[in-house]
């Protein structure tokens, strides 16, 4: 999807799990970056039909970037910072009610 | 500067909070600063510069020329941030803001997964722009992106689309990240152009002012140089993103004669529209600007919006480019200063006076390019009934079209309670325009007529854990309590 162009410095890189499969990126990346980097197309399937969607925007607008981050749904992956060991998830569609912990 | 890296880190009460680290929030906290004022910089991203200068300062991109010697002016405004006692807070998501009890304001804020309301005395909204919804069959398909999006990529984490890419749309902002895409190795297999001809008949009475503009000699440039180096495709009248589960191909009608091209990322760009959710939010009366063919709030002179303490700077008040945006952030920092006591009105003239005179120049020949780029009806209100119009409740244009004629619905909020668009967690941004434009049409009225959706706090989706957490006012206890 996205590739790192020639010119860019080094720097350090960060491992992280999209679905539980390990990846690196980046330090610096937000998510969304962090997941086209490594040919993520799809992070989420919507509520309504459970289509597939990806990042859109990249800037807080579209919603579409939706993720999973560390158990924690509904994360704007285009604004959140990754970081090392970070554990991304498909945002899969309408909550249901027996997925919901007390 | 003071970097605020958690919420219980913030003050109670700020003289100025100043929403957005683009341009023009940079320019007014600074300058705010500098009259001694306390500040707040709030800001969503993780680093400042806005979409403009985003990650001026943490960008990975080594070689300058990739990016332009335009994007570097960015440093220079954070630089002078930097050197002023402001407090910045980044990843900050103002999600509120209302008169309080004391004849200021009432922010609400999140930071990290935490809520809380502070009190600032003038607020300066700083919220910049945002692409103008592209609603065409199959936009919503994974792989099919703004052009700003890629160039958010190419900025912050030194990124380019790795496989075949169409760019298509119009504006100045579309051959800019042409180039740059391009000078950075992507591989550009057509930049389909879908400025209407027609629009040079409109465009031509504004021409002799845009001679004397600054954006002149950079346009022709990065058109000159996009054109000879790209295949261009002028006179795109009609588009459609094709794929299953993302999007391999795009087709794109020219007059009588369609072409099927094969991609794997297709970047979309209409121009921008400011971004107005936490200003119509707040109250301040929105206009339809038919120039620039979009919602703008009213605002005066000095960027001050309806509501008295509440200012505008920036593409979010009207677009003006970067270099407008960081002065008529100086415009509205000094105002504020003004209302808060600092000095007089003649003062605050006295030191604007050279601050308009730029902001003049810097302005000049917008109209050119409003008028020339303005998307053909078409890709305002789409014509194709299957074409996804609100993305979060996958709402049609067909599905809008319908009920806005039989149904005889208004205006868009009357809309929102028949078929949910301008519900999902976006709140209408990518859909508000365009439902305003097919209700337009289904009635043979104006956008302006029609209205735009009154919009409420939250702007963001905010957990009930942190609302929760809030602590409670006695106001709020009494309400509640008998």
């Amino acid at each position: 999807m996205f590739r790192p162009i020639a010119e860019t410095r080094p720097g350090p890189s960060l491992g992280f799990t999209f679905d539980g499969r390990a990846m690196t990126a980046r330090a610096g990346d937000t998510v969304a970056a962090a997941l086209l980097a490594n040919g993520v197309a799809a992070c989420r399937q919507t509520p309504v039909s459970g289509a597939a969607r990806g990042p859109y925007c990249m800037m807080g607008v579209c919603f579409e970037c939706l993720v999973v981050i560390d158990g924690i749904g509904n994360r704007q992956g285009c604004l959140v910072p990754l970081r090392e060991g970070m554990r991304i998830e498909t945002q899969a569609g309408r909550r249901q009610p027996d997925e919901v912990r007390s | 500067m003071n970097t605020i890296a958690e919420i219980g880190l913030l003050a109670e009460h700020y003289d100025i909070a100043v929403v957005g680290a683009g341009p023009a929030g940079l320019a007014a906290a600074a300058r705010a600063a500098e009259l001694g004022l306390s500040v707040l910089l709030a800001d969503e991203s993780p680093a400042p510069g806005g979409q403009i200068y985003r990650a001026i300062t943490t960008t990975p991109v080594a070689d300058r020329a990739v990016l332009g010697e335009d994007y570097w002016k960015g440093g220079a405004l954070v630089a002078r941030l930097e050197r002023t006692e402001a407090a910045y807070a980044p990843g900050c998501t103002v999600w509120s803001v209302a008169p309080d009890e004391a004849g200021g304001f009432e922010l609400g804020l999140s930071l990290n997964g935490k809520a809380r309301l502070i009190a600032a005395a003038q607020i300066i909204l700083a919220t910049g722009a945002q692409e103008r919804p592209f609603p065409i069959p199959g936009w919503t398909l994974p792989g099919v992106m703004t052009a700003g999006a890629a160039q958010i990529a190419l900025k912050s984490s030194g990124l380019v689309p790795s496989g075949r890419t169409v760019i298509a749309g119009c504006g100045p902002l579309l051959y800019l990240l042409a180039g740059q895409l391009a000078a950075a190795g992507a591989n550009i297999v057509a930049v389909l152009d879908t400025t209407p001809r027609r629009n040079w008949l409109a465009a031509i009475a504004a021409f002799p002012d845009f001679l004397r503009s600054p954006y002149l000699a950079k346009g022709l440039r990065l058109m000159t140089q996009a054109r000879r180096k790209l295949p261009f495709r002028t006179g795109v009248t009609a588009l459609a993103a094709e794929g299953a589960d993302k999007v391999t191909a795009v087709k794109a009608q020219r007059g009588g004669a369609s072409e099927t091209i094969a991609c794997e990322t297709l970047l979309l760009h209409h121009g921008v529209i400011p971004g107005i959710n936490l200003s119509n939010a707040a109250g301040c009366a929105q206009e339809f600007d038919p120039e620039q063919h979009c919602w703008t709030p009213e605002v005066d002179d000095w960027f001050a919006s309806s509501i008295p303490g509440i200012a505008i700077a920036g593409d979010g008040a009207g677009i003006g480019g970067a270099e407008s945006a960081a002065l008529r952030g100086e415009m509205a920092a000094l105002d504020a200063a003004r209302r808060l006591g600092r000095f007089s009105e003649a003062e605050r003239d006295r030191r604007a006076a050279p601050i308009r005179g730029a902001l003049a120049r810097s302005l000049r020949g917008r109209r050119f390019l409003d008028l020339l780029y303005r998307p053909a009806e078409t890709f305002l209100a789409p014509p194709a009934d299957e074409t996804i119009v609100c993305r979060c409740e996958e709402i049609t244009a067909g599905q809008i079209r319908d009920t806005a004629s039989r149904l005889g619905v208004t205006g868009p909020n009357q809309m929102k309670a028949f078929l949910r668009c301008g519900m999902g967690p976006c709140q209408g941004r990518l859909c508000g325009p365009t439902v305003v434009e097919l209700i337009a049409q289904a009635h043979g009225v104006s956008p302006a007529e029609v209205g735009y959706s009154r919009l409420r706090p939250p702007v963001k989706p905010i957990t009930l854990a942190e609302l929760a957490a809030l602590p409670p006012t006695d106001a709020a206890v009494k309400a509640v309590v008998r």
